[in-house]
């Protein structure tokens, strides 16, 4: 499903955020990548959507090589995958309900269809009666939960979570992580960027441990 | 292409309610757009009815053709035979030297001095219509000059030549307006365009995040755009049509003096549609350049 192989990706100016970098997850895995910050972790979740390129290596997702994929052709891998996002983005100048029709927008869903949509990932987190809120209302664990149902609203294969329980109190944290697992549960291959330890040795999943842009054995 | 068309008409509903969402700002750049655009509409306007009049006025140019005081009568049914044949004559009328002193002794001021002549001194003459332009009335005056018999050929075609003139001045400077103004249009354009991209920025990069095509992100630009130039276009057509009716309240006054009916006239449903389309592309346009300029800075990190 998503496949690295001896991918380096170095900023400009000489920074090295990935050095040599080599995994496969399969489909229908969860996986945590862990690190301190600064280690790379950011820079790999964000390889996958073509948000970055690789310096060098090849990145594969879906069987599509990232590293050579046309612009044009980039926004329909990216409707493949839920990204949520370190800092949110969500958009305050609307509500609740029209953040998690925003992906629907441009796939060409007749409105009503959309509708019905959102509010099934609306349930699926919890916030089907805050619909009308604006998002800068909600509690910080709502907000993540937002974020959440407008990632799976398309109902994409892959899920990429930065720091998704980043500033959390720990059972929202509890209650945002058990929403991934139930995903992962229906197939969805979820791939979580965290240093939050406790997280990854309550759920001993697979973990890929970055250290300096490479992998810690 | 269903899809195509529900998006674009989706697009262009959202368009509507986010300048009805901030109706000041829409209203003052409608009418920065229709003020700019009803100046030299405006122009057009005056010129298009000025030019109608001079059609009236110089519609039928005529031509008076004197004879020599020596043509008699076979000469001038001989003339008269050769001037019906030539091309660029359409009516022909012929005045005796009798007709034409009766005509005088008839007009009040001149009958006296009229009666007190011992001969008639004056010749018989043609007078023509014309159907051609100016032009063609000068090489229908040559034409006559070469003829035989001929004492004079009187035309009045300067002043047409000079009211030609002065409206195609007119019309130079309609256009040399409505091209500068046009340019201010589209400059408008660009700039509101640009701000709402900038207003827009958090709503463009997460769209490009969740997988919005570039043509999906630029649509809605494009659409505001012309929308907006299409208002300024109403606006522009709204403040001339009231100037109009301002005018004509005086125009009507004057005219009764001089025992005449005129008034300005609006345009035709063509023009004022044309008038439209032309503003809406503006706006497109405007919308296009910017858009090409500016959302490509826009590249989520």
């Amino acid at each position: 499903m998503i496949s690295f192989n001896q991918v380096r990706k170095s900023y400009r100016g000489g920074h090295e955020a990935l050095c040599e970098l080599s995994f496969t997850i399969e489909s229908g895995e969860m996986v945590f990548i862990t690190g301190r910050s600064g280690a790379g972790k950011s820079t790999l979740l964000k390889l996958i959507p073509a948000i970055e390129r690789p310096t060098s290596g090849t990145v594969l997702v879906s069987g599509q090589n990232i590293g050579s994929m046309r612009a044009a052709a980039v926004p329909f891998l990216r409707r493949n995958l839920g990204l949520i996002f370190q800092d949110q983005k969500l958009l305050n100048d609307r509500s609740v309900f029209d953040n998690v029709m925003l992906p629907l927008a441009f796939t060409g869903h007749a409105h009503k269809d959309a509708a019905r949509r959102a509010r099934a990932a609306l349930d699926k987190v919890g916030l089907l009666d805050r619909e009308k809120a604006n998002p800068i209302t909600l509690s910080g664990g709502e907000q993540q939960r937002l974020c959440i149902a407008r990632a799976v609203v398309n109902r994409p294969s892959i899920l990429l979570a930065d720091e998704p329980t980043a500033n959390l109190d720990s059972s929202s944290a509890a209650e945002v992580v058990d929403m991934f697992r139930s995903f992962n549960q229906v197939g969805v291959t979820v791939l979580i960027a965290t240093h939050d330890e406790g997280m990854v040795q309550r759920l001993n999943p697979r973990v890929l441990k970055l250290k300096e842009g490479r992998l810690e054995p | 292409m269903s899809t195509w068309l529900r998006q674009h008409w989706q697009t262009f509903g959202l368009t509507l309610a986010r300048l009805a969402r901030n109706p000041v700002a829409t209203l003052l750049n409608v009418i920065v757009i229709g003020v700019a655009l009803a100046l030299p509409l405006g122009g057009y306007m005056l010129l298009q009815n000025l030019g109608s009049v001079a059609q009236q006025l110089t519609g039928n140019p005529q031509i008076s053709l004197f004879l020599a005081r020596d043509a008699d009568k076979a000469d001038i049914a001989a003339l008269e035979a050769r001037l019906k044949q030539m091309a660029g004559v359409r009516t022909l009328r012929f005045i005796s030297r009798e007709q034409a002193l009766e005509g005088l002794k008839r007009s009040e001021n001149l009958s006296d001095v009229v009666s007190a002549l011992q001969t008639n001194p004056l010749p018989d003459a043609f007078v023509i219509e014309s159907a051609g332009g100016a032009a063609e009335l000068e090489q229908l005056e040559a034409q006559l000059r070469a003829l035989p018999k001929i004492a004079h050929v009187q035309l009045d075609s300067a002043w047409v030549k000079r009211l030609d003139s002065l409206l195609e001045l007119g019309r130079m400077a309609v256009l040399i307006l409505a091209t500068l103004l046009a340019c201010g249009l589209v400059a408008v354009t660009f700039n509101t365009i640009r701000l709402q991209i900038l207003t827009q920025k958090d709503e463009i990069e997460v769209s490009k995040l969740i997988g919005a095509t570039d043509s999906f992100i630029r649509r809605p630009f494009f659409h505001l755009g012309f929308i907006q130039g299409g208002l300024g276009g109403l606006a522009a057509l709204a403040i001339v049509y009231l100037c109009m009716l301002i005018l004509n309240r005086s125009i009507l006054e004057l005219a009764r003096l001089y025992g005449s009916d005129f008034r300005l006239s609006f345009f035709g449903l063509s023009d004022c549609l044309a008038l439209l389309g032309f503003a809406a592309l503006l706006g497109w346009l405007g919308a296009y350049m910017s858009v090409s300029r500016h959302l490509s800075g826009i590249e989520p990190r």
